[in-house]
């Protein structure tokens, strides 16, 4: 009985202590992301398996790459330049660090600070 | 924020050439550090500035005690790297704040991150110029342009979780940045945008904090062709590495 409980509580004792870790790298998502994406396109625009879609099903995945690709060349550029146009100056700021700059090499000049 | 808080901050400042700006970032750290009440000690990493940047820093010393400013020279440029393992290995805080000393970084802000770290617990803060009111002052059209389209790649390409990456005003715990560091081979603005993903890898804690940050070298130093360029190799590294 407790020899057998022993072997249990090591082994999994050893599991623990076996190097795990496949992390996917992004770049590895991407390619898996989009060669599902490119084997479900290919399905159903060229009928692979044989389905019998309706024409309509071809005639809309076809183009569909293309087409959101478009799309996210469009997101993109509204994106960027919504984020460019609202970029905040911080006019204040270099006030006050200007104003700051004065304060602080008068105060520095009064310690003892010689340049 | 009572004396009985054991809570260190060591701010590391690597120089080079910063003559007329260390006494300044000083003066602003301990304004701030003082008027917060945290315990705190600033390091200064001169890099054998040849303007005589560790004289002032030495000058520094004197008015406002060793053990508030501590000097860790070192004998020429060795990249930012190495200067926060040098830095580390000397900290006597068990947190660091990394920061440039170019005054572009406002002291103003780090009683935000410490506040920030104390409320969520986080690994690490950094400071973010694209969010909340964050910003930047002294930046045209075109330098605009390549940092929020540089930072859109980056967030499609990476998806990091963080929204400034390139940015270098940072607080970590010193053992988080100890582990970063040595996991990280990049250089430049892509070493810190490594240190971020690094850091969601290992399970580490982001928080943020809106910053504003002043350039007043951009004048002096576009952003060249070649920095981007080797900006996107380092990008299309971490993308195919991480």
């Amino acid at each position: 009985m407790t020899s057998s409980l022993c072997v249990c509580i090591t082994s999994s004792e050893l599991a623990q202590s076996l190097p795990v870790s496949f992390t996917m790298t992004k770049l590895l998502e991407w390619l898996f992301a989009v060669s599902l994406v490119g084997v479900a396109w290919g399905l159903v625009t060229f009928d692979l398996l044989d389905f019998q879609f309706p024409a309509v099903y071809r005639e809309v995945a076809w183009p569909m790459p293309v087409y959101l690709l478009v799309v996210f060349g469009c997101y993109s550029l509204a994106t960027v330049g919504y984020r460019v146009a609202t970029f905040n100056d911080c006019e204040e700021a270099a006030r006050e660090l200007q104003g700051q700059i004065q304060e602080a090499k008068e105060d520095l000049k009064k310690k003892g600070l010689k340049i | 924020k009572t004396s009985e808080d054991s809570d260190k901050y060591s701010v590391l400042l690597p120089t080079y050439n910063e003559r007329e700006n260390l006494p300044l970032i000083v003066w602003l750290l301990v304004k701030y550090f003082g008027e917060s009440g945290y315990n705190y000690e600033i390091i200064v990493i001169d890099d054998g500035s040849p303007d005589g940047t560790l004289q002032i820093a030495e000058q520094l010393q004197k008015i406002y005690g060793h053990d508030k400013i501590v000097l860790r020279p070192r004998p020429k440029k060795l990249g930012l790297g190495t200067a926060y393992i040098h830095g580390i290995k000397h900290a006597t805080g068990n947190f660091i704040i990394i920061m440039d000393a170019d005054l572009s970084h406002h002291p103003k802000f780090i009683p935000q991150f410490i506040e920030k770290q104390k409320e969520g617990g986080y690994d690490l803060i950094s400071g973010t110029r694209y969010r909340g009111d964050g910003g930047v002052y002294g930046w045209d059209l075109r330098r605009k342009l390549i940092s929020r389209g540089a930072n859109f790649i980056t967030q499609v390409l990476l998806r990091p979780g963080a929204s400034d990456l390139t940015g270098s005003f940072r607080l970590y715990k010193k053992n988080v940045l100890e582990s970063l560091v040595e996991r990280c081979v990049s250089k430049g603005y892509v070493f810190q945008m490594e240190m971020i993903v690094r850091a969601r890898q290992l399970g580490y804690t982001i928080g943020e904090v809106p910053i504003s940050f002043v350039d007043r070298v951009y004048g002096e130093s576009k952003l060249g062709g070649n920095e981007i360029v080797s900006f996107l190799k380092g990008l299309l590294t971490l993308f195919a590495t991480t």
